[in-house]
Parts: structure tokens; sequence; C-alpha cells
């Protein structure tokens, strides 16, 4: 027991400050892309909508589809006028606040549900299910349980059971073999009942959005309420629209 | 006849590769197996030709060999039982039977609209109970099936049903135009990104028709520290759930915390924590430039000491060994016929490590370092080998930090990644990721396109092992004994 104790004192109290101090990102982040639309080069955002990977920028609006974005940086070295800033916040309820039109600074959605607030706003239970993708969402997701984030702290919690859970957080674009296997989890949460979506993967495809043995993220099969965006998503993108979602204090703290 | 010798990253035309009558192969292969302590690393049927690609860690190369097959050919397996796995997907992917295989079904289940759905190994008897769990698991996992076959507390055996994650990456990997390759092949399994982007660099660069420069000396340097850094995060963060579920919470607390660390080196190496679009056909994306050298190693000394002690504290408990000790043994010989690769393997005492058995991924040949070896093959052996691992690899890390401060390169050596390959050419490049070998082998055609790409995840070759492991064992240790293993759904099911 005493060795446990020294060690305690030795690691120290390492729960970060999120929400009241911003999270620290590194140096070479990539957060919401930042764009001048007044002054448009058309050339320069054809080619940046060509090196894109997955199809993710129209080139005409111009817009970049933060829902199909993996954020690998690709468009900014094609286009200079593209810059992907530090802001983290990205989390939307509405897919089609995911179109980014560039300006910053923007202002996340906030939750005007009356009803999610009331039911959900002091404890989320979710079910994670993987469906298809490469783990690394799960893994930042579990992140979030580390004692360097404690989800706890809002109420947040992975439970075991759909029987148990508000909501399902799926990951992966839904390969065909757990097509059946999601939706027989969602069925069995009781209602009123909430669907995330976290990744490029599980809100459009990302990746795989031409793949023959998966479908196009989790709207093909249920509604979705909360879309988390990012290629994984960094952990303090998925705990802010998380704590966002469940219509607790907007947190104005861009890094 | 004999097998084709040729170096990792290095390419070879599919006609010297040797065609040898199926008798000949078969006695050759398993002559290179079972007396020559070659593995198998690709193992398929490519073009009417049963191809497999074997490494010698002696001779520090691949060895090559093909004969010809129809609509099926006898299998292996019954004389070499580490292809049994291979020869199931063979079954799969390739549609070639190989006939009287022992266990001959889906591994992945791409063209049934039922996964799961197949035979099982059964038990009969008045006390026997079947345990099925999954694909949906209790926690914040992957998707898998596991059956277990039970008398009373004990199971007799576990089978392992996969491919719930298949999205078929490799046939995406042909099917995509060269943008989105990367990505694909960077998400095989999330967690070895840096190890699967050297894989597939390491084959393009191979196939390139114009040869690459030389990666400049930061780059290499560069590369190899992001390989290192994706080791200890995951070693660091297996010890933790290991911890975790012995309930020694205090390690378990610690070790997640001290994952993230490390995982956010890699971020500040290149803003992704697990190294997305870090390697680049011309190096790496970003530098790490000297006058943050010296940040950047106070933070890893410190965070170093950190898992010292949360290592410290468990590993001499009594509570926690009693659990780890003798539990889920598969003995040296098993790991050996089985074909296992990477710290599982290690840990019983085979004595594998692609970072020294092959030459041409990053800079191992100029750094001082021990491969970690075990003989017990228990989940303890498995716990110590990934503390030896870390071990070396901070050795390392502290070398590479070293060397950066002296080295005056830039990172990019401005090549274009090819976008037409040799033609009619197979190339393979193999990297000890942090669970074991990840190979990644190219078959081009005539027009010098890309045909086949064939990835191997080091959890392909060991799934099986965790069913071994947990025969005789009793049921509430598997957790302890899949949290050893850690192995990857994704990786395996492509």
């Amino acid at each position: 027991m005493f060795k446990a104790l020294r060690a305690r004192l030795f690691q120290k109290y390492r729960t970060n400050k999120f929400p009241d101090a911003a999270p620290k990102l590194p140096e070479h982040f990539r957060g919401r892309p930042e764009f001048d639309k007044s002054a448009v080069d058309a050339e320069a955002w054809k080619s940046a909508a060509e090196v894109c990977p997955t199809e993710a920028i129209n080139a005409q609006t111009p817009a970049i589809d933060l829902g199909k974005c993996i954020f690998c940086g690709k468009c900014a070295k094609a286009n200079p006028a593209i810059r992907f800033s530090s802001e983290y916040r990205m989390g939307c309820m509405k897919r089609e606040n995911l179109i980014c039109n560039g300006s910053l600074p923007y202002t996340p959605d906030e939750q005007f549900d009356a009803g999610i607030k009331a039911l959900f706003g002091k404890s989320l239970h979710i079910r994670q299910v993987s469906a298809g993708g490469c783990a690394a969402c799960e893994l930042d997701f579990n992140v979030l349980n580390t004692l360097a984030w404690d989800m706890g702290r809002f109420g947040l919690k992975v439970v075991a059971s759909p029987r148990h859970a508000d909501a399902v957080l799926v990951t992966g674009p839904v390969t065909n073999n757990m097509r059946l296997a999601l939706k027989k989890t969602y069925d069995a949460i009781g209602e009123p009942k909430l669907v995330i979506a976290c990744g490029a993967c599980a809100i459009s495809g990302g990746i795989y959005q031409t793949s023959e043995k998966a479908s196009c993220g989790v709207e093909d099969i249920m509604k979705v309420d909360l879309y988390v965006p990012g290629c994984p998503p960094h952990p303090a993108t998925l705990l802010e629209a998380l704590v966002r979602f469940m219509g607790r204090k907007q947190l104005d703290n861009r890094a | 006849m004999d097998f084709l010798s040729f170096k990792n990253c290095e390419s070879v035309a599919l006609a010297n590769i040797p065609v040898l009558d199926f008798a000949d192969f078969r006695d050759t292969l398993k002559d290179l197996i079972n007396c020559k302590n070659c593995r198998v690393s690709v193992f398929t049927v490519h073009g009417g030709k049963l191809y497999a690609v074997l490494l010698d860690p002696a001779k520090h190369c691949f060895k090559a060999g093909a004969t010809a097959v129809g609509a099926s050919y006898p299998a292996l397996t019954n004389d070499i039982p580490g292809v049994h796995w291979f020869e199931r997907e063979i079954f799969e992917q390739c549609n070639v039977i190989p006939e009287n295989h022992p266990w001959l079904k889906p591994i992945r289940f791409e063209n049934s609209d039922k996964p799961g759905v197949t035979d099982y190994f059964t038990m009969q008897g008045n006390a026997v109970h079947e345990v099925a769990v999954g694909p949906v698991h209790a926690g914040v996992i992957e998707p898998g099936h596991f059956r277990f076959q039970c008398m009373g507390e004990d199971v007799y055996n576990l089978e392992i049903e996969l491919g719930y994650q298949h999205r078929g990456v490799e046939k995406m990997l042909v099917d995509s135009p060269a943008k989105l390759r990367n990505h694909l092949v960077e998400t095989t399994a999330g967690d070895s990104s840096i190890a699967y982007a050297l894989a597939y660099d390491g084959v393009i660069s191979a196939l390139a028709e114009t040869p690459r420069p030389d990666l400049t000396e930061r780059a290499r340097i560069l590369r190899t520290l992001a390989l290192e850094l994706e080791r200890i995060a995951n070693h660091v963060g297996d010890i933790g759930a290991l911890a975790g579920d012995v309930a020694f919470l205090t390690t378990s607390a610690y070790c997640g915390r001290i994952r993230g660390d490390f995982l956010n080196m890699t971020a500040q190496l290149c803003g992704n924590r697990f190294g997305r679009n870090y390697v680049t056909y011309d190096g790496v994306e970003f530098d790490l430039p000297n006058h943050k050298l010296a940040a950047f190693r106070d933070w890893f000394e410190r965070t170093v000491e950190d898992f010292k002690n949360a290592w410290l504290i468990m590993s001499d408990d009594p509570g926690a060994l009693d659990r780890f000790e003798g539990t889920g043994t598969v003995p040296n010989e098993v790991m050996r016929e089985i074909g296992a690769v990477g710290v599982a393997a290690r840990a019983a005492g085979v004595d594998l490590d692609v970072r020294r058995d092959l030459t041409g991924i990053g800079v191992y040949d100029k750094l001082v370092w021990k491969c970690a070896l075990k003989k017990s093959g228990d989940v303890i052996a498995r716990a110590k080998t990934r503390r030896l691992e870390i071990r070396e690899s901070i050795r390392m890390v502290r070398a590479l930090l070293t060397w950066l401060e002296s080295s005056n390169s830039p990172v990019s050596n401005n090549a274009t990644a090819p976008e037409q390959f040799k033609a009619d050419s197979l190339a393979v490049c193999a990297v000890e990721a942090w669970r074991g070998e990840v190979a990644c082998a190219v078959f081009t055609g005539k027009a010098g396109n890309m045909e086949r790409c064939k990835l191997v995840d080091p959890s392909f070759h060991n799934w099986f092992a965790l069913a071994l492991a947990l025969r005789g064992e009793q049921i509430s240790n598997f957790p302890i004994c899949n949290k050893s293993f850690n192995l990857s759904y994704c990786g395996h099911d492509l």
C-alpha cells in the first residue's frame, strides 16, 4: 500500500484542465480548415480537389466537407489559400454544418433540443460499436476514459450492455459483416436513444467510401444525432463535442 | 531447385522466381521451414501459381518459390502447420481449394452474407457447455466471435471467427487512385500506421522504374524514431491493460495516461497521434528541428520515469504476479510450429525480430540494442517481453535524438512517388511493427500496374496462438490472455 501511495505522490494529479483551459495541441495539429472566400483562385481549388483522397472538396463553392476530410493536409499544399487552423471544436449536430466555408472564428453548433438537455444533460451512457475502420477512433475514445481526460467528470460513461445505454457511438464505415450486429445493438437500446457517428468513416465512409464491402457510414442505416469529424478525431475534439451535445455550457477556449 | 533469394525492399521479376513441380515445392518448403528456421511471410495464389515468400533470418533475406496450381491442390497444412491460416485465406480469397485441409472454412466471410455462421468445433457430454461471445464485446473494442467449449470453468477449446471488420482493403488498393493508397495502407491497422506506411513505402520504392535516390540521413532517423515511439506507446498501453484486467488499478491508470504522452510525442512529430501521413515517399513530412530537441528529450525522459514507476509498483506485487505467472502458456515448439511472430513468439523463446533479421528499414544496424527474449511463453513472459522491448526502444530513442543533433541533412530527398511500376515484378517488404512482422507484397502486371497487393498483419499469424493459449485455462483468464497478445481485428480482416 505504501508503495502505491508513494507512486501516487510521484505521479501527481494529472487530469488536464479541460474545459477551464484550452487543451494542449501539437504544433502541426490540423483542425478546422480556414480559407478566404473573397479571392478565389479557381485553378488552385481545382488542384486541391484533385489531390484530395476522399473527395471532400467542392471546388465550385468552394467548401470542404469535414465529414469526408481526413485532415491529411494535401489540399493545403496544392492550394496555399487553405490553412488548417488549431480550432479543434468541430463536432456538429447537423450534417450540413459539416460543410466548412472557411470562415474563422466560427461558432460551433449549440444544443437547442430541450429534451436532450433535460434527459441527458447531466449523464450520458454510451455503448460503443466498432463497425469496420482501423480501430484508431476506438483507441482515442478509450483515451477519454484515462485519467488524463477523465470524461466521467461530465457524466459520460461507457457501458457494456446496450440496455444500459442512452447512446450508441459508432466508428467505422459499417462493414457488410457488421451491419446486422450494429442494428441489433441499436435495437436493444431503450427509447429515447441517440446515435453518435465518430470519425470520417462513420460519417461518410471516409477512406472506405468506395468499398464494396462496406456502407458509406452510419447514416445509410440510422439517423445520426452527433457527428464528430477527424481521422481519428483528437480526444479534445470528441470530448468537447460530447459535452456540447449534452447541452452543457459552450466552451470558448480556442487553442 | 532452390528458391530465389532477394533482399527486403527489393523487387524481382516474376519470371525469375523458380516454378517447381508440386512435390519439389512441398519438399523444399518443408525443409526450409522445419529444418532451416525460415518462416512464412507471404503465401498466396496469384495468376495460377502458388507463391511462397519465406523470411530467412540466417541469410538476412527473403526466399521465394512458386508452383502451378489449378482449381485445387493438396493442402500443405498437414506437413507445415504454419500455413494453415494462409490456406484458408487462399480458399476464400483466391477460390482455390487446398484439398484435405484439416479445417477448411472462411476466415473473413468475404463472400457470405452470414458472417460467423459456419461449422464450429463442438464437444459432447453431460457437463459440457458452450460459451459464445461477440461480435459485439463488452467494451470499447473491435468485433470478433469467440466460441469456448467448456467443462465447468475449464476451457477445452476456443475457436475464433473474425471478418467483421472486413472492408476490402487489398482490393481497394488495386482499384483506387494512387492518392488514396497510402491512406488505405496506413489504416490497415490504425495502431500500426507507421509500420504499415514503411512497409508500403519499401515496396513501391523497390518497384519504381527510376530508382529512388537514397533517403536523407535525417529522414531515416526520424522514420525509425516514429516506429519506436509507436512501439513504446502501444507496449505501455498493453501493460496498463493487463494491470487493469487483474484490477491493479494504479498501474492501469498511470499507463493509460503515459501511453497518451507517447502518442502525443508522435503528434509532436507530425500533428497526428497515430503518425498519419508522416512517412512520405521523399522522406518524412516534418522535421524535428534541432532547437526543439532539448525540450523533446526532456519530455521523453520525464515520461520514461513515469512509466518505470508505474511498472515497478506492479512488477513484484504477489497478487498481480499470481494471476500472470503460468497463465495462458504456449510453449516454444508450438509457437514455432504454428508460425507465430513478434512479441508473443519472442515471449516463448522464438528468437525472431525483423529489425535485426532483415536490412532495408530504418537505421537499426547503426544502433546498439538487444532483441527482447523470454522463455516461458505465458502471460508474464509476454508482459516482460514488452517491458524489455520498451527498455531497448528507450535506448534507441535516446541514441536517435543525439544523432539528430549532429545531422544536418534535410528531411526530403525531393523524389516523387512513381505512377507506374516495373512490369511483371514482385516486391516484398517486412517491418517489425510493435505486434510483430508486418509484410506487404505487391505483384505488378504487364503494363506496370498494381495487380495485387497482399498485406499480412502479425495478428494473422498469431490469432491461432491465442486460441491455443486458452486450452486448459479457466474461462475467467480469457481477458488477460487476450490482452497479453492484444491482436488486431482490422489488421487481420483487411
